[in-house]
This record gives structure tokens, sequence and C-alpha cells, in this order.
């Protein structure tokens, strides 16, 4: 088994308690830290380790960091919304481990001399914001949180923020809308660094990439950059596997691990089954064939084919899923969940539906194609990245799976369905 | 504010009032309200912004956004059938449709017996155990029409304490 860093001790039946957290060196990143460490210390380890943001974009953590403006009070919001289709990860990391969890928010809240933290948790995970809550009392009576952290001049504190469930709330600054009491929508006319939060200083991470910070601070970024597989990568990866496997579940491995040593961990495809498709990080990503099972999993390698890491959720698709009705699935989630503000996500996803939808049942037509690649094409014009990752699973579908739509129009059906 | 139990007013006055930013707590306080009234009512969307100094229609618009605010009436057990890819891929619908013929009822009707509400919804996050739903904050995963059978009866039988979602 790959070295486990995230889920180290995993229990398969329960999370790991605070005292047993402590055995195996838990909260000493931060013992250390606060009485050795300036902030400025700390968030250079972390831009130095090579970490990047696991929520989904990839950025470089300590970067964004760099960039928290000068006024005070400074807010730190880990980001549990998990809506990408297809990841669980911090569903799984957060039962495994809540104290690395919330060791990592707090050397992060330290990073940034953030006062507040809003710990922003969707409602279908009522159980982990429940058990997140217990586990913060816990902290907080150890002097782990609250003022004066173990009798440092650092004071911090966190909150639970229950979301009420919609897919935009994950976006940064729509969290921010969302924790404000307003609608959430994304807002790109400010930076968060400086006007997040009630107008103040904001970074919004996701809770893997901050699990991370605690063993950065104690072994070393060069430690953390020797963990991963694929050049240039750093750390570890959550990945969950999910579709045709025979074990579906969150594998921690290498980052930049190849696919197919991935499905492997995930005991292969499942007994019938071949691999068709996958999607590599998450409903936003792109569908890619076969021929990319040597791919290293990591934001790089999969930049260099054209797609994204994404969350690291990967579903595998096999021969007896229709990737037209696939997408068709994914694009009404997508039309659904758009929050409706700019009209390209508004009108245009509905409209790529109803093609979908006709091709699906056999109504689709020859231009139906170059209309399709035309509206996907289009979605790079919506305000926000949700239409762009909405149209790349169609994108993959065009780009590597055409054969599969022209079925569906020449036999007037689901090439699938007249097998049944 | 007449229909609202003191004790339930004044727990959600405090609540707001202790607040940094009141505002914060909206979602919080159309939570309580849905739990009191079953549903985010005319009532309770009013009561809100009165609570939180707020317009209705500010309510409104946060209410009609989310997904887990109920602004018309449902059951006392809420299924949200999860219709994310992974899930379309084990069932293709039919969980979905299996729960509205057995219980008789379309997406967002309430059962005669004011006990079963049926709702689409976004990826739950258990596609590890796919096909899967949520009911009252609890997971049911790797679903099949028995399975379903069981667990209904077991709704209609045993007290079953509501967690959240209203």
């Amino acid at each position: 088994m790959a070295e486990q860093v995230l889920l180290l001790n995993r229990q398969t039946d329960r999370p790991l308690s605070f005292d047993e957290y402590r055995k195996s060196g838990g909260y000493e990143a931060l013992m250390a830290t606060l009485g050795s460490r300036t902030p400025a210390e700390v968030r250079q380890i972390v831009l130095d380790s090579g970490l990047r943001g696991r929520g989904g974009a990839g950025f470089p953590t300590g970067r964004k960091w760099s960039f928290i403006g000068k006024e005070h009070p400074r807010y730190l919001v880990p980001n549990t919304d998990e809506m990408e289709p297809g990841t669980f990860k911090d569903r799984v990391l957060v039962n495994v481990n809540p104290h690395l969890v919330l060791e990592g928010i707090i050397l992060s809240a330290y990073a940034i001399s953030a006062a507040k933290g809003i710990f922003f948790i969707r409602p279908s995970y009522e159980m982990d914001a429940e058990l997140i809550e217990r586990e913060l009392a816990v902290a907080r009576e150890a002097r782990l949180l609250g003022n004066n952290i173990l009798g440092s001049d650092f004071s911090f504190d966190l909150l639970v923020h229950r979301s009420a469930g919609r897919y935009i709330c994950g976006e940064a600054t729509a969290q921010v809308n969302a924790i404000m009491g307003r609608r959430p929508h994304p807002n790109k006319e400010v930076h968060m660094t400086d006007e997040g939060l009630w107008g103040k200083p904001t970074i919004v991470n996701n809770v893997e990439t901050l699990a991370c910070v605690p063993h950065i601070l104690q072994k070393g970024p060069e430690w953390f950059k020797a963990l991963a597989r694929s050049h240039g990568g750093a750390g570890t990866k959550l990945y969950c596997v999910s579709g045709r496997v025979t074990r579906p579940g969150c594998y921690e491995l290498p980052i930049g691990t190849p696919l197919c040593e991935i499905i492997a961990e995930a005991g292969g495809l499942s007994p019938g089954s071949e691999l068709k498709a996958f999607l590599p990080g998450g409903a936003s990503t792109s569908f890619m064939p076969k021929k990319f099972l040597e791919v290293e999993m990591d934001f790089e390698p999969l930049k260099a084919t054209g797609n994204r890491l994404g969350t690291g959720a990967i579903i595998v698709f096999d021969q007896n899923t229709c990737l037209v009705g696939a997408t068709l699935n994914l694009i009404n989630y997508f039309a659904r969940e758009s929050c409706g503000f700019c009209t390209p996500c508004r009108e245009g996803l509905p409209f790529i539906r109803d093609l979908l939808r006709r091709l699906e049942n056999g109504e689709g037509k020859e231009e139906f194609i170059p209309m399709l690649k035309q509206m996907a094409h289009h979605m790079s014009k919506a305000y926000c990245a949700f239409a762009p990752g909405a149209a790349s699973p169609l994108l993959g579908l065009l780009n590597h799976f055409e054969a599969e739509i022209q079925e569906h129009i020449s036999q007037r059906q689901c090439p699938l369905k007249s097998l049944e | 504010m007449s229909n609202l139990p003191p004790e339930l007013k004044e727990k959600l006055e405090a609540q707001i009032s202790h607040s940094e930013h009141p505002r914060e707590q909206v979602i919080n306080i159309m939570y309580a309200l849905q739990k009191h009234y079953g549903y985010l009512s005319d009532e309770a969307v009013r009561q809100a912004a009165t609570l939180l100094d707020m317009n209705p229609l500010e309510i409104e618009e946060l209410a009609t956004f989310y997904d887990f605010i109920y602004r018309q009436p449902v059951g006392k057990f809420v299924i949200h059938v999860c219709d994310g890819l992974v899930c379309w891929m084990f069932h293709e619908g039919s969980v979905f449709d299996y729960l509205c013929k057995k219980l008789g009822v379309c997406a967002g009707e309430v059962t005669a017996d004011g006990l079963f509400t049926v709702l689409p919804t976004a990826c739950l996050g258990y596609c590890d155990h796919a096909p899967a739903m949520l009911i009252n904050g609890v997971f049911y995963g790797s679903l099949t029409p028995e399975k379903i059978d069981d667990i209904l009866e077991k709704l209609r039988r045993e007290f079953c304490d509501l967690i959240i979602c209203r």
C-alpha cells in the first residue's frame, strides 16, 4: 500500500478520536509552529512545498495566501461543499480524521493571521457537520482553538455554516455570498483576498488542501514533493473512484499515479466490464477514451492532454453505458444547478440539453453536431467557470466519441437500446 | 408573529442577536422555521424577514435558490433521490420511478398519509454506494427495489428522529 498521509490509521467504521490523533503526532506541528515560526515563514514553507488546491482549480496554495490583504479581521473559509458529481473525498477525509482537518485549518488560519473561520458544508453532509462541531468542542477544550491558542498571542475560532444546497456554492465568491445571507451568485468584481467575507480579506480553501498543511510543516517541503509520482508534482491525492469498478471508494495515492494503477487499486473493472471511457476529475472534466489509460493523474499531465485533474474523482464507464445519455445526465444537472445570472449559461445549457435529449431519443439530425460544437464553445462567454466546466464533458464526447453520436442519428435510436 | 410559540421566537431572536452579522443566520432561521411548520410557508417567509430585518422578497430569493428549503408542503420524510451521473449509471432513473410508483406520487407531491415526498437531488456524494438516496439526513446506498421496500416499511413503523431538512 502506498504511503498514507491524510488517511493514516484509517478505521473502516469510525473517525479517529482526538487522543488517537495526538498519539500519532497530531497537533505537534501546531505546537512547534506557534512558538517558533512567523505566519510569513509558514506561507513560504507551503509555497515551497508545491501544494496546489485540491478543490478542482489547482491554484498554488502558498501563492493564494501571499495575496492576503492588509486589513483585519481576516477570514478563512474551509470549503466542504463538495457538490462536484463523482466526488466524495472530503466526506471520507472528515470522517477518517477530523482533527487532521482541524489542525490544518488552525495552521492555515495562522499563516494568514485569520481571526475567524467558517467551515462551509453542504446539507447532505449533516452527519459530518455534527461530527466537526463535536470535535471542535474537544479542540477548544484543549485550548487548540479560541483565545490565545496554547498560550500564544494567536487567537482563532471556527464556526460551522450549514448550506441549504446548491452546486454553485462551491465557487469561492458564491460561497462567501452564501455565508453573508445573499443569493449565492459568483462575483468576479472583487478580489477575495482584499474584499471577501464582510468586505475583509478572505481565503477559501478546500479541506483536503488544508489537511496537507500540518504534514508539510512537520516534515518539510522536500518530503512533500518527494511523495509525488509525477515530475513537478507534490503530495498525495485522495482519488475517488466510482462507476464500473469492483471496489468503488476513496484511495490515497501519490499524486501523479497513472490512471490504470488507480483503477487497479479499486479492484479493476467490474466483472464483465470493459473500459470504454472515464472522467478524470468529476463532472466538469472531459470524457477520455481508453488510450489515456497511462495518463499521470496530476494537474500538469492532464493539462497537457487538454483536460483537467479537477477534483480527482474518477468515474469509469463500460461498454454498456451510452455516453450520449451520460452527457445528457450531466448537462441536465448543470442546467438545473445554473444560478441563472448570465445568459450563456442560463439559456445555453437547456438548449444543449434539448439537442442531446433529441439525439438520445432517436430524433437527432446531422446538423446537431456542429450546433453542439458551437454551443459548447459559447460556454466560455459565461460569467464564471461553471458553464465552461459544464461544456467539458460535451467537448470530450464530441472530440473522442463522435462516432457514437453518429450511430444515434443513423439508427434513429440509442444503439445500446437497440441491443436490448 | 402570532403563530410562533414564544419559546421558539425567543430562541431565534437570541440566535440572531448573538451573531456578529445577523444576516449570517438566515439559512439557520429558514431551517428552524421549516422544521416548525413542516415547510417554509408564506407565513414563515414573513416571519424570517421580520426576525432578520430583511425584506420578504430577499428571503424568497434565497428560499427558492436552495434545494433543501421547501416552499411547498412536504411529507414527514423527504426522500432525496440522487440523480447524479454515477447513480444514473446504476439505475437509469428507476429508483426515482420506482419510489414514485410505489408511493403513488409524482415528484414533490405528498403521499395521502402525509409521510413521504420524493424529490430528485444533485449528486449526494455517495457515489461509492450508488445508487443512493438521502432521507432526513440519513444516507441509504446500493439500492434495489427490495431494499427500498424495507426502508419504507421501517420508516412507516419505527419512530425516527428528524435530523434536518425540515
